[in-house]
């Protein structure tokens, strides 16, 4: 075996190089986190002080029974068909923003890594503005969104769509671009080397292999933008937020009894039909 | 090492695990850039090209690889395909994603390789040999005009990857087209290819026509003393010498 391996680098060491970088980061991860649990005042003792318990059965109590008055119920399904009309065309605008932002970051798909080498920085600035452009819109909240919104669009689920649009394409385009990311880019790479064009080695070489994950994540995100959008509801931009926020002001609880328990209806719905869609792709 | 091609040449390039094949081809391919020297094709320099030659270029590359890169859960169908994305226009590509177009065509080169009845299967469900093909029919439907192949037959029985050589035979005969391949398995090489390569250690060790090619000279590339050479199917064992 003379010479048969001229590209074999010396020996490395019999011991795991990377077992010190794993110390230290379980080291500085328990160093940050314990200070934290302390600055938030965590104290399990109050949670069953006598006294507070009291307070919060009385206020328990007033929730039953669920209020079922026909005039009631008829409000609350406008509401509830609003809220899901909110989420659905936020989730949808999300997605449709989400997706070129989400290519554009990823590496996967980038033909300067290939070569030819021209063109390498501009793709580095342009990912560096794009990940800073996903950081900022879903840095901002979804509610302080809402609260500028509604300025603009008046009281409604406008301003709450277009809130929803924006945080949710900053969080979809960074995990959509961090899917991409981490599937196997093998198919793709022989795509492009076919002559195929960067978005057509998407459709038929990444796409595939990731549909699955980004629908289900799109799917749960979906879930979350329905918990979002009540929560919007409070300031203003309609839906059961709005009636749960008024019923609340006049202290009725069994209205708020029975907004909740629709509430919990549609968030079982939305793990429905994400079981479902994940079902048929795969 | 210096290697040239015209075009229209069979050219089996055998050798060691770990010699260097592979590399070759992926040069060949533009898919590695070389530290120093110069991949030349149809007279360019290759890395001297802009973007879209290079892509033009790329367009009439096909390779073939000893493990498909194919997704899993495609179909055979549009993985085939695929092969010829750098020829279609981006309306017709996403149209043939919503309904499979040019199927006949497709079929056909199925039957040639013995797997048409795969035609509406998903990737996932075909043994290793199969999707082979299926990475050989996607070539096929590309039909560049220089055809690479890195252990195209390793998942085959002979019978079919006797099948499978012979259809990239006549792709590159009707293409005109330069047809470059890997092999471990010599007795292959030897039986297909007129021009045969020996690779070893990164350097070209012979370069000489199948008809010159000398126990003697296997012995050397392969290192071995006791005139074990690979053969198809069983790798390093003399059994099968006859």
């Amino acid at each position: 075996m003379k010479n048969n391996r001229p590209y074999a680098s010396a020996a490395p060491p019999l011991r795991d190089p990377a077992a010190g970088k794993r110390l230290t980061g379980v080291l500085v991860g328990i160093f940050l986190l314990w200070p934290l649990l302390q600055i938030s005042q965590f104290d399990l003792a109050s949670v069953f002080d006598t006294n507070n318990l009291e307070v919060f059965g009385h206020f328990l109590i007033q929730f039953f029974p669920p209020a079922t008055g026909q005039e009631f119920l008829k409000l609350l399904f406008r509401a509830a068909i609003e809220t899901l009309a909110m989420a659905t065309a936020g989730i949808a605008l999300a997605m449709l923003f989400a997706l070129p932002l989400g290519l554009l970051l990823t590496h996967s798909l980038s033909i300067s890594r290939i070569g030819p080498g021209r063109g390498r920085f501009f793709g580095l600035g342009l990912r560096g503005f794009t990940r800073f452009l996903l950081l900022f819109i879903r840095g901002v909240p979804e509610i302080v969104w809402a609260l500028l919104l509604v300025r603009v669009f008046g009281l409604g689920p406008a301003a709450g769509v277009l809130a929803l649009a924006i945080t949710y394409s900053g969080m979809l385009g960074k995990v959509y671009s961090e899917i991409l990311e981490s599937s196997d880019t093998r198919a793709s790479r022989a795509l492009l080397l076919a002559g195929s064009s960067r978005s057509m080695a998407f459709f038929y070489g990444l796409l595939p292999g990731a549909v699955q994950e980004l629908a289900s994540y799109t799917v749960y995100r979906w879930e979350c933008a329905i918990r979002a959008s009540v929560i919007m509801g409070f300031v203003g931009a309609g839906g059961l937020g709005q009636l749960m926020d008024q019923s609340m002001k006049m202290l009725n609880g069994s209205e708020v009894s029975s907004i909740v328990i629709l509430f919990l209806l549609l968030v079982l719905m939305a793990d429905l039909i994400s079981y479902l869609i994940r079902k048929v792709l795969i | 090492m210096t290697l040239s091609a015209q075009a229209g040449e069979k050219i089996a390039v055998i050798g060691p695990s770990g010699a260097g094949k592979t590399s070759l081809l992926n040069l060949l391919a533009t898919s590695l850039r070389p530290t120093s020297g110069i991949v030349a094709l149809s007279g360019h320099d290759v890395w001297g090209l802009d973007k879209s030659a290079l892509r033009r270029l790329r367009a009439r590359i096909g390779m073939v690889h000893q493990q498909p890169p194919i997704p899993p859960k495609q179909r055979v169908v549009t993985a085939v395909l695929a092969g010829r994305l750098g020829q279609w226009s981006r309306m017709r590509a996403l149209l043939s994603l919503v309904y499979p177009l040019d199927i006949p065509a497709v079929f056909k080169i199925l039957e040639e390789l013995e797997i048409e009845d795969k035609l509406f299967n998903r990737c996932d469900e075909l043994s290793g040999g199969q999707l082979q093909r299926v990475g050989v029919a996607r070539v096929l439907y590309q039909s560049p005009t220089l055809i690479l192949a890195d252990e195209p037959v390793s998942a085959m029985d002979p019978n079919l990857s006797d099948v499978t050589i012979s259809r990239l035979h006549a792709s590159a005969e009707m293409n005109g087209a330069t047809l470059v391949a890997s092999l471990h398995a010599v007795d292959i090489a030897l039986k297909w290819f007129d021009r045969i390569v020996g690779v070893k250690a990164g350097q070209v060790a012979f370069d000489l026509s199948a008809s010159q090619i000398t126990p003697t000279l296997l012995n050397e590339l392969y290192d071995s003393e006791s005139g074990l050479i690979p053969m198809q199917g069983v790798t390093l064992t003399n059994a099968e010498q006859t």
